[in-house]
């Protein structure tokens, strides 16, 4: 598959503009030749669903709040699939999110679990999917903070047998994770070789304590001077305190 | 911005106060449903038709017989499919035209909810394997939106499919207005349950206030043996493994009274 990222970026149509933040329009499509029997290239309700719930994913790791007015527009295409798809599809739009130099709390990391032939499994391909007793459960977290922002599943389960898949699908996130910051390590590395020394530096160096400190001056970072688009950590202070939004209120009540 | 989005602006502060003083704006409590009406048989020409007034919420379902040609891949077996419309007249919030989004999940989440429940017989609906099954819809219409349509409509499908009569098929035509005088066998009532996330606090049942200060929302199907069958996250928020766990724990429990209220 493979994903494109534009934006933030004006709202077309215009009502669409959300004033309070951005807004995220994530198009799931599938090729019509990546799958067995041709797929009618018209995008049907399966892409449109997956589409909505994807992007509501990437919405909760982007921070929205700063770009009030603009979309960030994600592209996915399926070009040759095998069972995992809107996941790996997520997976990588989050890297992409990232690539494109967009803020953001967290990447999307995500996973398949299930069960085939009475074996929990993890990542099911298309064989193992259309077993008579399959459960597919696609489930997507913000990988440092546990939180799941993606959760979908078909197939009959106890509750206790759904505990385990998610106890198995949180384990292995972690193996995909790995991945995700590695190519955009990859991706920085190819693209500015010259900010690599820095951001070593600023990788090990260990976090300041800014307890005390209104306005920390940080450690200098040599991404923040050559590119326009990172910002310092003075110039969110300011809207963060006036950040009234219940939902991210409720989100650190919760992290406290 | 229109005034509509001010209004529902207004309404979300209204409930995200109410919800941090730790009540909600009902009076309600957090998993509590609003009061359920359920009318059987309201469509003449329906197979099974039922309607489900939850609260103000009013949706209605009606199941129908049609004849096709079966899936290459499952060439016994008959098909089910769920449509539903969010028409205009259920909130001027909703437009004409195409499916949106919204109601394209809708369809699909109580959709995923039956069909993976197994309780409808699909190979009973054979008539010719290979060449001819019945085709069973199920039509959703939302008649008046005042939160939670994922519950109202899977409710108002799981008591339809409950009423649906069969109906009569003479040289692989179905005769219309006959039926041969069984009704269609269920092997078991699947119902969908969904919990809301707003202000750190889980909410069962909410109303269109509630529904538009959501921060994530998270629904599942369950059978009356409690083994779930399909999960559906949605909203721009997220639930913790933990929350998750209590939403399936009380949604079970809402689950088992709400059979009870549907008879099913």
């Amino acid at each position: 598959m493979l994903v494109s990222v534009n934006g933030p970026r004006e709202v077309l149509p215009k009502h669409q503009a959300n004033p309070y933040r951005a807004i995220v329009r994530y198009t799931y499509r599938m090729a019509a030749f990546s799958v067995t029997e041709r797929k009618n290239p018209r995008p049907g309700r399966r892409e449109m669903e997956i589409s909505k719930v994807s992007g509501e994913a990437l919405e909760r790791a982007i921070f929205l709040e700063r770009f009030p007015n603009t979309a960030i527009d994600v592209f996915v295409e399926v070009l040759d699939s095998n069972a995992g798809t809107r996941i790996a599809c997520l997976t990588a739009a989050a890297v992409a999110v990232a690539d494109a130099g967009i803020p953001m709390r967290d990447l999307v990391t995500g996973i398949t679990v299930g069960r085939s032939d009475g074996h929990h499994l993890v990542d099911l391909n298309k064989h193992e999917e259309d077993a008579d007793d399959a459960v597919d459960m696609a489930v997507a977290f913000l990988p440092n903070s546990k939180e799941v922002v993606l959760l979908q599943m078909d197939g009959e389960i106890s509750s206790e047998d759904y505990s385990k898949l998610m106890q198995a699908a949180m384990e292995n996130i972690e193996k995909v994770y790995a991945l995700q910051t590695k190519a955009l390590k990859d991706s920085v590395e190819q693209k500015r070789p010259d900010v690599v020394e820095g951001m070593e530096q600023y990788l090990n160096t260990p976090p300041a304590d800014h307890s005390s400190d209104a306005h920390p001056k940080g450690e200098p970072v040599s991404l923040k001077e050559k590119d326009p688009f990172s910002f310092g950590e003075s110039d969110y202070s300011e809207a963060e305190e006036e950040n009234t939004d219940a939902e991210h209120e409720a989100f650190d009540a919760g992290k406290e | 911005m229109t005034q509509l989005d001010i209004l529902t602006e207004l309404q979300r502060n209204k409930v995200l106060e109410s919800l941090g003083k730790g009540k909600r704006v009902s009076g309600r409590a957090f998993d509590e449903y609003r009061k359920i009406e359920v009318l059987t048989n309201v469509s003449e020409n329906a197979n099974g038709s039922a309607r489900i007034r939850l609260g103000k919420t009013d949706v209605i379902a009606g199941t129908k017989f049609g004849i096709g040609e079966p899936y290459p891949d499952t060439p016994d077996e008959g098909s089910i499919s769920v449509g539903a419309e969010m028409t205009p007249l259920a909130s001027p919030l909703n437009e004409v035209g195409p499916p949106s989004p919204t109601e394209v999940e809708l369809s699909r989440v109580v959709d995923r909810c039956i069909r993976e429940s197994h309780c409808v017989d699909v190979s009973s609906l054979c008539l010719v394997p290979g060449e001819k099954v019945l085709s069973l819809f199920i039509d959703i219409y939302a008649l008046n939106d005042d939160g939670n349509l994922l519950d109202a409509s899977s409710m108002a499908s799981l008591v339809a499919l409950n009423q649906t009569r069969l109906p009569k098929v003479e040289d692989g035509k179905i005769m219309y207005g006959e039926y041969d005088g069984k009704m269609l066998a269920l092997a078991n009532q699947p119902l969908l349950i969904t919990t809301i996330k707003a202000s750190n606090t889980l909410l069962s049942d909410v109303d269109l206030g509630e529904e538009k200060a959501q921060f994530a929302r998270f629904s599942f199907g369950s059978t009356e043996k409690g083994i779930i069958t399909a999960f559906q996250k949605a909203g721009s928020g997220s639930f913790s493994a933990k929350e998750l766990e209590q939403s399936i724990e009380t949604g079970l429990k809402n689950a088992k009274s709400l059979r009870k209220t549907l008879k099913v």
